[in-house]
């Protein structure tokens, strides 16, 4: 890398930085127990609206996995979600009406509270519907994964999202409150993933799964990112540039190998196609809070008019990470 | 008991603290080195949980250990001193760190070193005849100087080392030194170990070890090699390393593994394996006089090593996406491309299938969408037929065709119609089998029935892009296997020729090549190029198909149009 793009990426990193500080006026607190997190603690950071349906179910699977503290940001929730995670012991809630869009749909946000809370800790961002799938996660928390990202001198893991849905169209099931969206939304696209580099960022733009497939065949260079890097050693200095796609420094985006081996890498199993998602489209389209102009949501209203199957005869149903390593989505690596 | 333990402390204090009751509860004496970067108040008191164990539980002279530095050795030399001062009839040292969980009963361990009085276990090689190198360096960890710490001064490490080299500095070795290395963790006999200990050149030796890189991989390893009288050249202490040269850790759910190895004690266990540990307590997992056999669960740890150094051929996913020419096999798995074919006979997929077994598609990179097996709009691993999708990115779409059907084997059909994105990545991929017929594209230009005229342009361009391919195809960069043979060439022997890329595309079939299906109608057809030529377009890739069907008489040496079989 020449020196003046090194140079022109610490100003860009500089500029987001600056940019979450200014940005922490828009938050409140709500609770802030932060004074709980202890110095080994795996801290999750979220932002959100109207999720109270599932939030149940997700702090349980993080909390299951040894996740210390949740920080979360609530973006005007009205459906009773926010008064739900204040009472939570372990979770420390700020709350923002501003725009979720001109925050740069949260990261803004969230790069504040990792750069106050999450300094020398792991932090995982992720929405309320992603669920993280890492090897052994069956047998392992979370924290020997990290352990085990520390000992190997690893700063960032890669965790593609991978599109679940239900068979039969998306509302044909219904979602109670506190169960598990993976009972319903458990079929994915097991082969259909396109990626090239980004050579200014360094980090991976994956395409494809159903969402490409079903709404963007005729416009796929539109299609939603799937790449995520959700799992970070924080360090202050650090700022996530879009969503979770990709971060500066830009050497935490390099969670691939580019000369033949597999880094150890999991899966954010994304559970958006459930019941209630066509409502929440419509909505969301209204707000006009989405990336590119919410192209997405314009692209679902329009397939979910027609009410479509995302389910396909080479769907694949979920099992466990075993499979999903088999099938090339995800890879132990060396780790065993 | 046989023998006395010497254990090295630095983190995880309340497993090393479990560890260390547990050897001594088994009835062996032991020495505990604790690093001297902890704070006294934390030294007092992990040393007053042992104070019920006094007469058995001994802590010696504190050194600072660092990776890679001299302190880990005389950590191991003062601890070692002190076990034989104080417990002079011993067999046995044991060395062993706070992470190293036995795994067997210690009186399976005991009985083990008492039927070998006498032997020395450790793993001891010749630096010149193993390739086990960190940082880059192997033989010079004893010819050169290092006196900066590789992990917290890696730039003066890394600096002083290029000196050194750029001067040319070489160490002398200490007279009658032998450099050997192996594993840290050992069982020296009693025996050894004094000798070891008290070496008539020993100032000289410690002064040089100082200086050399990771001595405690080689100082009682060389030493070993002096004063033992018979050393058996492997660790009692089961580890594992990765491809780094970094021990792997064993979680809980290697548990069944570790039983399986029959070995004594294994490191590094997770500080939070509650299983393994748990093992420990409940005396271990008894294997009576089971010789160790690490070896056994090797294959575990092998795989990792190849995934993460190698991958799996033809994947590309969020982990892996290696530069070109690094991928270890483009695609997944061997596959055929048949050009010109499906042009030249009427329901050649069906019978291609039938014919060698595969998988056949149709145009999978035709312009209206990829063609799967039996016109589905969908194939395998959920690829869509959509030709945007397919183009956004048709090298991605070529290696998920073939990744998602790597269980079986694959067939296409190719041709200058189709988009041209992955014309040179299916020549240059050892994996693709191609059989081409050049100008068959004129096939279906004739049999549309339409006047020349208007075709003559769409023939130019078809003939310019096969060519184009063609070119690809005898690159010297080519690595597919490929058989190229004009139309009139293919014409004169079709059934040859069909056998030939039937054994290409699928190698184990046997017996004779079933009845080919018809050929397309070809009445006129030598008439239609000549017709293109008089226009001035030469069409010529099809090679010399004659304008006018050979008279009867002429017996020359097959009849150009053939008929079909049965």
């Amino acid at each position: 890398m020449k020196a003046w793009q090194a140079y022109r990426l610490r100003l860009h990193r500089r500029r987001w930085r600056l940019r979450a500080l200014r940005k922490r006026r828009e938050l409140t607190t709500v609770v802030d127990r932060t004074r709980a997190i202890r110095p080994a603690d795996i801290l999750v950071f979220t932002t959100l609206r109207n999720e109270n349906m599932r939030l149940p179910h997700f702090l349980d699977y993080y909390r299951r996995m040894g996740v210390g503290h949740f920080l979360m940001v609530d973006n005007g929730s009205n459906d009773g979600g926010a008064e739900y995670l204040a009472a939570q012991e372990d979770v420390s809630l700020w709350r923002s009406d501003a725009s979720y869009k001109r925050a740069r749909f949260g990261v803004d946000w969230l790069n504040w509270l990792a750069r106050r809370h999450g300094h020398g800790h792991w932090c995982l961002t992720v929405d309320p519907d992603e669920l993280l799938v890492y090897p052994f996660c069956d047998t392992r928390p979370l924290k020997a994964l990290t352990d085990w990202l520390d000992a190997s001198s690893i700063r960032s893991f890669g965790a593609m999202l991978l599109d679940l849905y239900p068979k039969g169209t998306i509302g044909a099931q219904p979602y109670e409150r506190g169960g598990d969206p993976l009972e319903i939304a458990c079929w994915f696209d097991p082969g259909n993933y396109s990626l090239s580099r980004n050579e200014t960022f360094g980090n991976l733009w994956i395409q494809g799964g159903p969402r490409a497939r079903m709404f963007f065949a005729q416009e796929p260079w539109r299609a939603p990112a799937l790449n995520k890097i959700p799992l970070v050693k924080w360090d202050r200095r650090y700022a996530y540039v879009s969503s979770t796609h990709m971060l500066l420094p830009r050497g935490l985006n390099l969670v691939y190998d580019e000369w033949g081996g597999e880094k150890t890498s999991g899966l954010l199993l994304h559970t958006k196609f459930l019941d209630g998602f066509g409502a929440k489209a419509r909505e969301e389209l209204q707000r006009r809070q989405h990336y590119a102009a919410s192209a997405e949501y314009k692209a679902y209203a329009a397939g979910l008019e027609a009410d479509p199957e995302l389910w396909c005869r080479w769907s694949e149903k979920y099992i466990n990470w075993r499979q999903l390593e088999e099938l090339g989505l995800m890879s132990r690596g060396n780790w065993t | 008991m046989s023998f006395g333990v010497v254990i090295l402390v630095h983190t995880a204090l309340g497993r090393a603290a479990q560890v260390i009751r547990h050897w001594a509860r088994s009835g062996c004496p032991v020495v505990v080195h604790v690093d001297a970067a902890m704070k006294p108040a934390r030294y007092a008191r992990f040393r007053a949980q042992f104070d019920d164990l006094s007469d058995q539980v001994l802590f010696c002279e504190r050194h600072r250990c660092e990776w890679g530095g001299w302190g880990i050795v005389a950590a191991t030399r003062s601890g070692a001193a002190l076990l034989l001062e104080r417990f002079p009839d011993l067999g046995h040292v044991y060395l062993a760190s706070g992470a190293c969980v036995p795994l067997r009963p210690v009186a399976e361990l005991d009985a083990y070193l008492r039927d070998r009085p006498g032997t020395d276990f450790i793993e001891s090689a010749r630096v010149a005849h193993v390739p086990w190198t960190v940082g880059g360096l192997s033989e010079e960890r004893f010819t050169l100087r290092f006196p900066f710490s590789w992990k917290r001064q890696r730039w003066l490490f890394d600096r002083y080392v290029a000196l050194q080299r750029r001067l040319g500095v070489r160490r002398r070795l200490p007279e009658g030194l032998e450099p050997h290395i192996g594993s840290q963790w050992w069982c020296l006999s009693a025996a050894t170990l004094r000798a070891i200990l008290s070496d008539p050149q020993r100032p000289a030796l410690d002064r040089y070890f100082r200086r050399v890189w990771i001595p405690d991989e080689s100082y009682f390893q060389s030493l070993a090699r002096r004063w033992s009288g018979r050393i058996e050249s492997r660790s009692l202490t089961m580890c594992k390393f990765d491809f780094q040269g970094k021990p792997h850790l064993f979680y809980d759910d290697h548990l069944p593994l570790l039983r399986r190895s029959d070995c004594f004690v294994a490191r590094k266990i997770w500080p939070r394996a509650e299983a393994i540990y748990a093992q420990m307590e409940a005396g271990g997992h008894p294997a009576g006089v089971a010789e160790p056999a690490p070896a056994r669960i090797d294959r575990v740890f092998a795989e990792a090593t190849e995934r993460r150094v190698r991958g799996r051929a033809g994947l590309y996913m969020q982990s892996r996406l290696p530069h070109e020419g690094w991928e270890n096999g483009f695609t997944a798995a061997p596959y055929g491309v048949l050009e010109g074919f499906a042009e030249l006979y009427e329901g050649f997929g069906p019978w291609f299938a039938k014919a060698s077994g595969a998988t056949v598609h149709g145009h999978v990179f035709a312009p209206e969408g990829a063609e799967f097996e039996d016109g589905a709009p969908i194939w395998r691993g959920a690829l869509a037929a959509a030709p945007e999708l397919r183009d956004h990115n048709a090298q991605r779409f070529l290696t998920n065709l073939i990744w998602n059907g790597r269980a079986g084997r694959q067939v296409f059909q190719f041709g200058p119609r189709d988009s041209q994105f992955v014309s040179w990545d299916i020549a240059k991929d050892p994996n693709a089998r191609i059989g081409v017929i050049s100008g068959a594209w004129a096939v279906p230009l004739f049999a549309s029935g339409l006047p020349v005229a208007r075709l003559k342009d769409e023939a130019a361009r078809l003939q310019r892009v096969e060519a184009d391919h063609l070119e690809a195809l005898r690159s010297p960069h080519a690595k597919a296997r490929v058989r190229v043979w004009t139309l009139a060439e293919f014409l004169e022997t079709p059934d040859e020729a069909l056998a030939r890329i039937l054994a290409d595309i699928a190698p184990g079939r046997t017996g004779p090549l079933p009845a080919p299906p018809a050929l397309r109608p070809l009445e006129g057809f030598g008439r239609f190029l000549q017709e293109m030529r008089n226009q001035g377009m030469h069409p010529y890739l099809t090679g010399d198909v004659p304008a006018e069907p050979p008279a009867p008489r002429q017996p020359a040496p097959r009849p150009y149009i053939v008929r079909p079989h049965g």
